[in-house]
Order: C-alpha cells, then sequence, then structure tokens
C-alpha cells in the first residue's frame, strides 16, 4: 500500500511527457531557460475544462498522450490542445470535457492528428514544489518540480485534492476553440540587417518543411534558402520567443520555449506571440508559411486571441452526459458524442 | 557620462533589443549594465524582465501592460546618458585545478600558443577579470579580460559535454562553467566553485558587472572544497 499522497500515476508516458506551466519568468539574466508550456492556448483550454487559472501546471504530453491513472479517491481530470482519442479503461470517451476518474481507472490518450502536443490538467491541480518559481520542466538544464525530467512510467505526479471537487464535468463549445492561422506572422528583427532584402522577402514568400529536428527548444526548418547579407555570426545577444534564427546554411530556425537564453546567430524575425503555440502545434512533415506583420498587427492578433479564449470560457457548461462511467447507457453515449464533437473540430 | 550611440530593435511583440554597440568591449558592457539599472530603477510596470548581454540589453514586456512606444521612449530617454565606466563590482577569488584531468586542453593551448603550460597558467591567473554576461546555460558565466596571448579559435569538433565547474577559454573569452554542459571551447582547469546551486538561498554566485581573480590550487584541494556542498569562495564587497 502506498502512502496518503494522491497522485495521477503515469502508467505511460508516451514519446515525451513533462510538467509545464507558464514558465520560469525572471531568471534569464542568469541564463535560465524559460521553458513552460509550447501552446499557451493548449493548456489554458486544459485548466478551463478543470477549474484551474489558465497558466496552472499541467502534464504537457507530446504526439501521442499515454496512460494515466488515478491514484486517488478520484480524479476529475481534463484534456486539450490535442485531439488525442481518449479513453477510460479501454472505452472512449468524449473530447473537449473534463472526465472523472475514480480510483485505479486509467485514461488513454491514442495518437493525435492535429496537433503535436496537449494538455492535462487536474481539478485543484498537482501539488509540486516550484524551482526558481516554476514547475515547469527543462530538459537539458534539468530544472523543474519532481525531478526536472520527463516523466516516466510508474511515476506519481501529486495532487492538490484527494477527490474531484463537487460539481458536474464541464464541457466546453470546440467550435469556439481558436484555430490556426494560415500563414505564422512575424516582425521583422532584431538582426534582419543581417540579411539582404532578397533573404527577407524569401523567408516571407517561401514553403517551410519542418524537418525531424524539432523539439521543445527550436524547429529547424527546411527550405528555400535565405541569404545573409555578410557573416552570419553576431556577438551573443539575447533570444525572444518566437525568433528565427538562420545560420550559416541558410535554413531558419524557430526557437520556443526551452531555447538558451542567449545565441550568435543572426535572428532575422520573430513569430509574435499570439502565432507562436499554434505553430508549436505544429509536427514534422507539415509546410508552413509566415508573414510579414508589425507590432500594431501583432497586437491585434493578441486582441482577438483573447478574445476567443474569453469566449471558450464563456463556453464552458456542464457536460451533457453526467457521469456514471459504470453505465453502459452513458459509455455509449460518451461514445457517439466523442465522434460528433471529433467531427466539429475546425 | 557619455551619450551613448544605440539602437532600438524589435525582438517580436513581447521584447525589445537595446543595442549599445557592435564589440565585445568593456565600455559598451558597462553601458549595457548602467541601462539595466537605470531600467530598474525607473520601475515600468509590464517589464516582465531583463536580459544584459555583451553590447545589448533584452527587455521582456507584457504588451497586455506596457505598450512597445512607451517602452522605446522611456529607453531612449535613459540610454541618451550612460555612464560607460564599469560598475565597481564584488571581486570574487575562485580557485582553479590546472591541466591533467580537469583541463585536458592545458598541452594542447601551450602548443598552439608556444607556452610552456606553467605559463599558460601564469598568464590565466594574471588576467584581471569582469564578468560581461551570464547566459547559456543556468550561472555560465563569461569573463572579459583575458590576456590575448590566451586568444585561440574554438575547437574544431566542440565536446558534447564538459564538467560542472570547467574553466577554460574560446576565442578573446574565459568561463567559468556551472553546470554539465557541451563546449567548444579548450579546458585549462576545473573550480569547485558552484556558480549555480539550485537549493541554494541564492541559487547563482556571480551577476554580471562582478570582478573575479582566479587562484591555483592542488587537485587535492580541488576534491576536498567539491565534496564539501556548504563551502562558498571568498568575495569583497566593492
Amino acid at each position: 500500500m502506498r502512502g496518503a499522497v494522491s497522485a495521477l500515476r503515469c502508467i505511460d508516458p508516451g514519446p515525451l511527457a513533462t510538467i509545464q506551466d507558464r514558465g520560469r519568468v525572471g531568471w534569464q539574466r542568469f541564463g535560465v531557460s524559460v521553458a513552460g508550456a509550447m501552446d499557451p492556448v493548449g493548456l489554458a483550454a486544459a485548466n478551463l475544462l478543470a477549474g484551474n487559472a489558465p497558466d496552472a501546471a499541467a502534464i504537457e504530453v507530446t504526439i501521442y498522450g499515454g496512460t494515466w491513472e488515478a491514484a486517488a479517491e478520484s480524479v476529475r481530470i481534463a484534456v486539450a490542445g490535442a485531439a488525442f482519442s481518449p479513453a477510460i479503461d479501454g472505452q472512449p470517451v468524449a473530447l473537449h470535457r473534463a472526465h472523472t476518474l475514480k480510483r485505479g481507472q486509467k485514461l488513454t490518450l491514442g495518437a493525435a492528428t492535429d496537433a503535436a502536443r496537449g494538455y492535462i490538467a487536474v481539478s485543484g491541480g498537482f501539488d509540486l514544489e516550484p524551482v526558481l518559481g516554476s514547475a515547469s520542466t527543462h530538459l537539458r538544464s534539468r530544472l523543474g518540480s519532481l525531478d526536472g525530467g520527463a516523466l516516466r512510467a510508474g511515476q506519481d505526479v501529486p495532487l492538490k485534492l484527494d477527490a474531484a471537487p463537487a460539481g458536474p464535468d464541464m464541457a466546453l463549445d470546440p467550435s469556439l476553440l481558436p484555430a490556426s492561422p494560415p500563414r505564422f506572422r512575424a516582425i521583422p528583427g532584431p538582426q534582419d540587417d543581417a540579411f539582404t532584402r532578397e533573404g527577407i522577402e524569401t523567408l516571407f514568400s517561401g514553403d517551410y518543411v519542418i524537418t525531424a529536428e524539432a523539439d521543445r527548444m527550436g524547429m529547424r526548418l527546411s527550405g528555400p534558402k535565405v541569404a545573409h547579407a555578410g557573416g552570419y555570426n553576431i556577438i551573443s545577444d539575447g533570444i525572444a520567443p518566437g525568433s528565427i534564427q538562420v545560420p550559416g546554411a541558410g535554413q531558419p530556425i524557430v526557437l520556443f520555449a526551452d531555447r538558451q537564453t542567449t545565441g550568435g546567430y543572426p535572428k532575422i524575425a520573430t513569430v509574435i506571440s499570439a502565432d507562436l503555440g499554434f505553430l508549436a502545434r505544429c509536427r514534422p512533415g507539415a509546410t508552413v508559411r509566415f508573414e510579414r506583420t508589425d507590432l500594431a498587427g501583432a497586437a491585434a492578433a493578441r486582441r482577438a486571441l483573447a478574445e476567443k479564449l474569453a469566449r471558450l470560457q464563456a463556453s464552458l457548461a456542464p457536460a451533457r452526459a453526467s457521469v456514471s462511467l459504470d453505465s453502459a447507457h452513458l459509455l455509449a453515449h460518451n461514445l457517439v458524442d466523442g465522434v460528433t464533437d471529433a467531427l466539429a473540430e475546425p | 557620462m557619455t551619450r551613448a550611440d544605440f539602437r532600438l530593435l524589435a525582438a517580436g511583440d513581447t521584447a525589445l533589443t537595446v543595442e549599445l554597440g557592435d564589440a565585445v568591449d568593456p565600455k559598451i558592457n558597462a553601458q549595457v549594465l548602467a541601462l539595466d539599472k537605470a531600467l530598474s530603477e525607473a520601475k515600468l510596470a509590464g517589464i516582465v524582465e531583463t536580459v544584459p548581454t555583451y553590447r545589448s540589453l533584452q527587455v521582456h514586456f507584457d504588451p497586455d501592460v506596457l505598450d512597445a512606444d512607451t517602452l522605446r521612449r522611456t529607453v531612449e530617454r535613459l540610454a541618451a546618458d550612460l555612464d560607460d565606466q564599469p560598475p565597481p563590482g564584488r571581486l570574487w577569488t575562485v580557485p582553479v585545478a590546472y591541466g591533467g584531468e580537469h583541463g585536458i586542453d592545458l598541452d594542447s593551448v601551450a602548443e598552439r600558443t608556444g607556452l610552456t603550460t606553467e605559463q599558460v597558467i601564469a598568464r590565466h591567473l594574471g588576467g584581471d577579470y569582469r564578468v560581461y554576461m551570464i547566459g547559456f546555460q543556468p550561472g555560465f558565466t563569461y569573463l572579459g579580460g583575458l590576456d590575448p596571448k590566451l586568444h585561440l579559435p574554438r575547437r574544431e569538433t566542440p565536446r558534447l559535454k564538459t564538467p560542472a565547474g570547467t574553466i577554460s577559454v574560446g576565442g578573446i573569452q574565459a568561463a567559468v562553467a556551472s553546470i554539465e554542459a557541451p563546449s567548444g571551447w579548450h579546458l585549462l582547469g576545473r573550480t569547485p566553485v558552484r556558480a549555480f546551486d539550485p537549493g541554494r538561498a541564492d541559487p547563482f554566485l556571480f551577476r554580471a558587472g562582478d570582478r573575479i581573480r582566479f587562484e591555483r590550487i592542488a587537485h587535492d584541494d580541488y576534491t576536498r572544497l567539491a565534496a564539501d556542498a556548504s563551502w562558498l569562495p571568498k568575495c569583497e564587497a566593492p
């Protein structure tokens, strides 16, 4: 018999499962990477369903979501960000809603076809000791709650609550989930002057394929070569989220949450904050395009995204089938519900 | 005080890079630190964090609280008049065990510079170092002030792993490594100093602007000090 600690137990973490919240803010001046959720909209949606603050710590899973067991009296659990095919003890259940697991029940998240990453949130939150103000895992420096590493099979992620809070499992309207922009908008700079005019045009007109070298740190792209104006080494300086750096070979690399704080390749442009999480959803092999914008364009996009998230939050309502998962009738209902919702996915 | 030449460079909609020069230079770095201090004292709501580097300051901000134009105007005002004299800075004495297993490139550095290994050590010890920036890894400390005789290009093939506490030189720079990391620099020795220790009240020992003096220790002393988790190097207030 284990101790009294209530937990979500990792049975199978999938290819990569890590704890992520908004990130480790305020320590970049000491070389500490921010880390944090790659897709803040996905993190927020999972947390909204769980009744948490939008940037509360959740489990970020990659490509497929693995299997997770309730090692507590009960756990209300919510998944968002990618349309994994969820099942509880082998029975398919609906997307876009929370589910309450009883002790010993297992949630399995199959492969997602629509996004690279998803988020598992629990009502009341995970009980994690922050490191430098954040629970987020940064794999390269092994910083984060628990041991700062990827979650492993058999590992328990402690919960704040011993049982799901009273009240119904909530659902949100999937038609209101913010969708990816057709082109990822970026502001030229900080080192756009290290490139020729044609090089900048190339970036904003070319089709780029995401290579297999894509992780939480960066996404290496393959496509038309971006021409430098001169050399391709600069004196190392700070790296903002979404920086598109271009090493000597002219193939861009977009830098994400786990990026180093400083670096010495010129950065031609920076993907705007509203679009970066959507770019992070894209998987190797996908083709992406960039579009030039400016600060005003970025501000408008940020406002629009915030409004969409507010509408999504307003759509929260008790899930239609409220929930005795033991009931064959309700299981059948959930199965149908799942199919409908999957079709409604934008 | 001197009028700084600076450029404001957009780094997306949540960061602004203020570039104060295009060289690794103590006066430019001093201006970076002076701007960082001035901006901190201005207490502008919406600044999330600042990252001083060799010749620029990156300002991360929350565009929902602080609009980029207000930030730019504030920076323009503050950057117009910056002190280019380095701050006095704290002086740290950092012990180093040179050569052997702790400094596997000492012999090759001697060969490439035409010095004896003892001369390499003497020149490394003789530097008057200042912390220009911390980056790359938690607590990885970039130093200016390396003896020009020890300026060498990087290794052609970087090493995938170098130990925590590695003391190295690369180009015109010297460094104190904090945690195990890949490196293309030349490894001269190792220090028991933990520049980064997440369990310590102040996890980071060094700040940009601090001064560092190296002190040679025997390999046995390295082993003894490295085993003492509470040991801290000597630090003199400015």
